[in-house]
């Protein structure tokens, strides 16, 4: 059994991809020991009508409500982008945000992003904040989009103490060092999608403990494999490798539902 | 998952922990251990510097002969060479390829691969048939290293030794222009490694390119092994290319070297 916190509905911008048709996703989800998935939307990295993209999710995964759960897109750079948080959380009872400050054109130290956190932390909504969606060096020429400066963040989130932030494809932005310090910060848990290197999730633990990692492929940008296989790689106990896959996640989900 | 032969084309011991060489090997293969992986090909592995001095050469040699010393069954060396060190790079190829258990050279990034020096260094591959791979990338966020090359730079090269075979590592990283740079010259392989598992990347170089010029390898210890194994087992192609990928096709190159050590 498996939460993978880290998968996209819809059309990839740049790409056709073979699993991007939501039952296809599913059905390899699944076929992989995925229980539950925690599904952003691709369109909402270029949208600005992120009212319709999160309908659309909001549709997509109450169709498959045995194993979707939907995390919406607010871009805090929008007019009334207050009244899509309040549809997220009010009218479509998603549990989380999905928030991709570089495709929206802001940064960390933003005043909106601050108030975008407040608000959704007195919600009870978990964040997730993607700090990447490729490598840099792969972007299209015409459409390069700079990782998230992350140098803001602890200062940030050591201000919301209730905050329960994710940060989804975070080690092209952060090093193993900073994960760390970013997580002493506050309540902040990894994603291991982006996570490289010989046993990196084994590193990582080391920097910010079991309990601060999640199970996230980005597929169907990424081959679903490649998470999996992770764990293997890192030779962790089975009771640690219970808590990235399944365990992190519901504790998460629990106290979001609280 | 089904498991497979797996052989990495390219790994390197930089990051991995371990005081000695042969530490460092020895912690590197009980990781590949939990994938199943069987052989391992070393790249350099003592520096990063982009544009080695001949001592630099020699120094990750020697690094990488000792680190292979326990493991000759489980691991092959490839020979550091450079192409602004002409001379001193082939008689490295003599004393670790002709005299030396090593099978292949490594060209990164001193020397763009289009440039005419390499010539020699290609003509001496050639004649001991050592596997030569090419590091390429076509890299978007303007940090392409002055000598690196792009996949075109090596079809140059490739269009000068028509009957030489050539590795195009990473696929240039852009692999949808990668693929289609060398698809028509069918003396060029691409290798998987070193670039992030993105859908598609696999599936599109088999169909264009064919599965019997695709080579699996990690680029560990930078990479994890896992997100480059996945670009196969994760590929929807026929169970023949991922067993063909995983192994058939490299050591289908790195025999022809052995054999010629054996014959002299």
């Amino acid at each position: 059994m498996t939460i993978d916190t880290n998968i996209n509905l819809e059309r990839w911008p740049f790409r056709r991809l073979s699993l991007e048709e939501t039952s296809k996703l599913v059905a390899k989800l699944k076929a992989s020991g995925v229980t539950q998935a925690w599904a952003g939307s691709f369109d909402g990295l270029l949208h600005r009508d992120i009212a319709a993209v999160n309908q659309r999710l909001a549709d997509a995964c109450r169709q498959f409500a045995d194993l979707l759960r939907p995390f919406g897109t607010v871009n805090p750079v929008l007019p009334d982008w207050h009244e899509d948080l309040r549809r997220c959380h009010e009218v479509h009872k998603m549990p989380g945000l999905r928030l991709h400050p570089n495709f929206h054109g802001y940064t960390l130290d933003d005043p909106r992003f601050a108030e975008l956190l407040s608000l959704a932390t007195d919600r009870g909504l978990i964040v997730q904040l993607a700090l990447a969606m490729e490598d840099e060096r792969t972007q299209h020429a015409l459409h390069r989009v700079p990782h998230v400066d992350p140098k803001p963040l602890a200062g940030v989130v050591a201000k919301l103490p209730k905050l329960r932030l994710v940060l989804l494809n975070a080690f092209r932005s952060l090093s193993l060092l900073q994960c760390g310090e970013v997580a002493k910060a506050g309540q902040v848990w990894f994603d291991i999608a982006m996570l490289e290197s010989v046993a990196g999730v084994t590193k990582l633990i080391e920097k910010v403990s079991p309990e601060r990692v999640l199970f996230g492929s980005h597929s169907p940008l990424f081959y679903f494999e490649s998470a999996e296989l992770k764990l293997v790689e890192s030779g962790l106990p089975e009771a640690v490798l219970q808590q990235i896959r399944i365990g992190n996640a519901m504790k998460l989900l629990a106290v979001s539902s609280d | 998952m089904l498991q497979y032969r797996v052989w990495d084309l390219h790994c390197h011991l930089l990051g991995i922990v371990g005081r000695t060489p042969e530490e460092k090997m020895a912690n590197l293969l009980e990781i590949a251990d939990r994938h199943g992986i069987e052989r391992l090909c070393l790249f350099f592995s003592r520096t990063w510097s982009k544009t080695p001095t001949p001592e630099e050469l020699k120094a990750d040699n020697d690094f990488i002969m000792q680190a292979m010393s326990h493991w000759a069954n489980r691991t092959h060396g490839f020979c550091y060479v450079s192409g602004e060190h002409v001379d001193f790079s082939l008689s490295e190829m003599d004393r670790c390829i002709q005299n030396g258990p090593m099978v292949g050279i490594k060209l990164w990034v001193a020397k763009r691969a289009n440039e005419r020096d390499l010539d020699a260094i290609i003509r001496k591959a050639s004649e001991l048939k050592a596997v030569i791979f090419q590091h390429t990338w076509f890299k978007q966020d303007g940090t392409q290293y002055p000598g690196e090359s792009t996949p075109l730079d090596l079809v140059e090269l490739a269009k000068r030794h028509p009957q030489t075979h050539f590795i195009c590592g990473h696929a240039g990283g852009q692999w949808e222009m990668g693929i289609r740079a060398i698809r028509a010259f069918k003396n060029i392989s691409i290798e998987l490694a070193g670039s992030d598992p993105t859908a598609g990347f696999t599936e599109m170089a088999v169909r264009e390119l064919g599965h019997e010029r695709i080579i699996y390898g990690s680029d560990s210890a930078g990479r994890s092994f896992a997100s480059q194994l996945a670009k196969v087992y994760g590929a929807d192609i026929s169970e023949e290319a991922k067993r063909m990928i995983f192994s058939e096709n490299l050591r289908r190159l790195i025999e022809q070297p052995l054999k010629l050590k054996k014959t002299r």
